[in-house]
């Protein structure tokens, strides 16, 4: 196992920790971002460029953009809610 | 050594479990769904990883070379772009949860209390 | 059950889990020892049987392709869950309304729109580029498909609005994803027509390394890419509300 691979290991374990930790759902979108590309990273170090692609997209651009529009759904509901009350 | 990466699989699911048990907030719960899934590319890539082989892609290498197993890629690939769509499946179904008992709290919805 | 019991069960259960890994894991050959004899296979047969030099592309598209039409039907079928809460819940309230340059998350910042929209098109080619070369580079319908929903997302980004023509886009999309769903459906179906099986590759194959090669791989990249992007689309765009896709009073 060559020192790319083993370095990328221990950055996926060490970002995925990192997510779970992270309790605030938009702080934890920026997390799920870098975790995503050390994903790609690791992906890339396991000789699979195909899957490093679809990753780095995936993970990167289009996960935390969901996370983040699903919060602001909720915020907005929260501001409606509470300006009618 | 060369039990890294199945350490590093199974470590990642055990976090995410962990993440999605303690979790007090759906959309976090959801995001800890995405890293147990993380933790299945990872077992996947790993098994399938060959030696000083490289990528299955015979574009600029004879076909004579060891390459990595293609069909763990295949699975892989295909499943990081589903599994994105079923991360937003499951957030608008935490956003639904917000509109119907006000509250992310997994702890606080209602409707399951006999 | 209260926090505190539920994070005990959970602990018994994670240490449970851990030495069941510990002993399954210890089964399985070393890593970098992969000896399995269906990879190799698939690796060997890609270039002299279907003249694609990419031999990922072909197990997707060609050898698993039953597969991957079960993955992309979970694809469709999780865009089409989105729709029916997020649009059937908006079908009994009114959306705020909001005029296009106030509120919106990048309307300050003049250098971020320009290069949000300045990108929008390279990056259209590039998701272009990287469908097409599916079955002899890295790439194909699924990585095309995501880049291709990025250029349109930079749209979004700049500040813009997409509008085609007289059709609103939001149905645009949904066509395409569904026209990418039953286009793959549809070629697997020819196979059956044409050749002997159910997505079997009916097309001639071409000389190896040509754009037009592979058989039916190049046209079943292009509908998973079609299929992609506009599931992707199609759900962002119900987050929000379908705000970066129509103008306000387009309604």
């Amino acid at each position: 196992m060559s020192a790319v691979q083993a370095v990328a290991l221990v950055v996926v374990a060490l970002g995925g920790t990192a997510v779970v930790v992270t309790r605030d759902p938009a702080r934890q979108a920026l997390v799920t971002s870098v975790f995503g590309l050390s994903l790609a990273i690791l992906f890339l170090a396991f000789q699979a460029p195909d899957v490093a692609l679809s990753q780095i997209v995936v993970g990167a651009i289009a996960l935390p953009a969901m996370i983040i529009y699903a919060l602001r759904k909720v915020q907005r509901r929260e501001e409606v809610e509470g300006g009618e009350r | 050594m060369s039990f890294l990466p199945y350490a590093v699989a199974g470590w990642l699911f055990l976090v995410g479990l962990y993440g999605i048990v303690t979790s007090r907030n759906l959309i976090h719960l959801v995001v800890c769904l995405t890293v147990v899934q993380a933790s299945t590319y990872v077992l996947l890539l790993a098994i399938g990883y060959r030696d000083d082989a490289t990528a299955p892609i015979f574009a600029d290498i004879s076909t004579s070379r060891p390459v990595v197993d293609p069909v763990v890629a295949t699975l892989t690939l295909t499943d990081v772009v589903v599994e994105a769509t079923v991360a937003a499946l499951l957030l608008s179904l935490a956003v639904q949860a917000h509109r119907r008992f006000g509250t992310l709290d997994p702890d606080e919805l209602g409707a399951l209390r006999g | 059950m209260s926090r505190r019991l539920r994070l005990v069960v959970f602990g018994l259960g994670a240490a449970g889990l851990a030495a069941l890994f510990v002993w399954g894991f210890a089964e399985l050959p070393h890593f970098g020892d992969f000896d399995g004899a269906y990879g190799q296979l698939l690796a060997d047969l890609t270039v002299p049987e279907r003249h694609a030099t990419s031999a990922v592309a072909v197990s997707t598209f060609d050898f698993r392709g039953l597969d991957t039409l079960g993955e992309e039907f979970i694809l469709f079928t999780a865009a089409v869950g989105v729709l029916v809460l997020l649009r059937g819940q908006r079908a009994g309230e009114t959306v705020a309304a909001e005029p296009i340059r106030a509120h919106h998350p990048t309307a300050e910042s003049r250098t971020l729109r320009s290069v949000s929209v300045a990108l929008a098109a390279p990056v259209l080619v590039l998701g272009a580029y990287v469908v097409a070369h599916g079955h002899l580079t890295p790439g194909g319908g699924f990585q095309g498909g995501v880049v291709l929903m990025t250029a349109l997302l930079l749209v979004y980004l700049g500040g813009t609005h997409l509008r085609v023509g007289g059709m609103r886009p939001l149905t645009g999309m949904e066509a395409a994803e569904g026209a990418g769903a039953a286009g793959f459906a549809l070629i697997g179906l020819g196979g059956i027509v044409l050749a002997a099986s159910f997505l079997e590759n009916f097309l001639p194959f071409g000389t190896t390394g040509n754009l037009i090669s592979g058989g039916v791989i190049p046209l079943l990249n292009v509908s998973v890419g079609f299929e992609v992007m506009g599931a992707l689309l199609v759900v962002i765009g119900e987050l929000l509300d379908q705000r970066f896709l129509i103008r306000r009073g387009d309604q």
